[in-house]
């Protein structure tokens, strides 16, 4: 389970969901699409801290989003860029 | 701590901890004292973990920046691996990785923690009140060039803005562009040109 699902370069979707516990993707980032832009390291699952240790650990990504998809009317260029960290269990493969 | 379990506020606080006004902070108190009383760590690491962050400065940013500035093999091992190469310097962040962005004549780079307000606090210090504020953290990544603007960085649209949100375990700082005119300039006094808010990526030029 620690090889990487995602390599630098895939397309990803983040999850659009909301479980009740603590999981460090905010609003503005679910349901949206971007590409691999890092693979980072294995860390504590944010969702299970609230009660035991964050095993099992996930891999996190570096996703990057084109500015212009997040936010309607956005005031600055086609090419500025957004970078988030997601942990692997809120990506899927997106076309 | 008292030989006696009397739980003596006055002794087993630490003196730079502002007495509890509030449930959540008398809570978080209690939490502590329940931790150290289990033996998950003591007072006296507590205390070295403080006083490590008090510690802490943009001056070692600064080290950081002015060594990668004048030495192209250590900028390539700090862009490729943030946390091993300032271990090189003596610096540490572990558990988190280290991420370091570099501004060049197209791209600014520019860092926010939308959920909180993560910051390499143990290498850079505590952070500026207005990254912490609401404010900053709901604009920046929403309105980069105008939040920037307010600054006082003026981005042409040739210049490719990206925004760092540090959602979860790495955390960031960026390297900014080292002055024209300063290629004789010793280390040591490049650091000093370096400014906090540069390693955030709220200023783009620095002065001489």
């Amino acid at each position: 389970m620690n090889e990487p699902l995602f390599k630098t370069g895939d397309r990803v979707r983040i999850d659009d969901r909301t479980p009740p516990v603590h999981h460090r993707v905010p609003a503005y980032a679910k349901g949206r699409v971007g590409v691999i832009e890092r693979v980072c390291g294995l860390h504590g699952k944010p969702e299970k801290f609230i009660r035991g240790d964050g095993e099992p650990r996930q891999r996190i990504y570096r996703v990057r989003i084109p500015q212009q998809e997040l936010w309607e009317e956005y005031g600055g260029t086609d090419r500025d860029k957004l970078d988030i960290e997601i942990f692997e269990h809120w990506l899927e493969p997106a076309e | 701590m008292s030989e006696h379990h009397d739980h003596d506020h006055d002794r087993t606080f630490q003196p730079d901890h502002a007495e509890p006004t509030s449930d959540a902070a008398r809570l978080g108190l209690a939490l502590r004292e329940l931790l150290i009383e289990a033996g998950h760590y003591t007072a006296d690491e507590e205390r070295q973990v403080i006083e490590a962050m008090q510690g802490a400065s943009p001056e070692n940013g600064a080290k950081i920046v002015a060594r990668a500035w004048t030495d192209p093999g250590y900028r390539e091992r700090l862009l490729d691996n943030g946390i091993e190469a300032i271990k090189e310097l003596g610096f540490d962040l572990q558990p988190y990785e280290f991420t370091v962005m570099e501004n060049t004549h197209d791209t600014h780079n520019v860092i926010v923690c939308t959920l909180c307000s993560c910051y390499p606090r143990a290498l850079l210090g505590m952070s500026p009140a207005w990254y912490k504020s609401g404010s900053y953290r709901a604009r920046v990544v929403r309105e980069p060039r105008s939040v920037l603007r307010e600054f006082g960085v003026e981005l042409s649209d040739d210049v490719e803005v990206r925004v760092h949100d540090s959602t979860a375990e790495l955390r960031y700082m960026v390297l900014p562009q080292r002055p024209d005119g300063t290629e004789n300039w010793s280390e040591e006094d490049l650091a000093k040109l370096v400014t906090r808010d540069s390693l955030i990526g709220t200023q783009r030029e620095l002065g001489q």
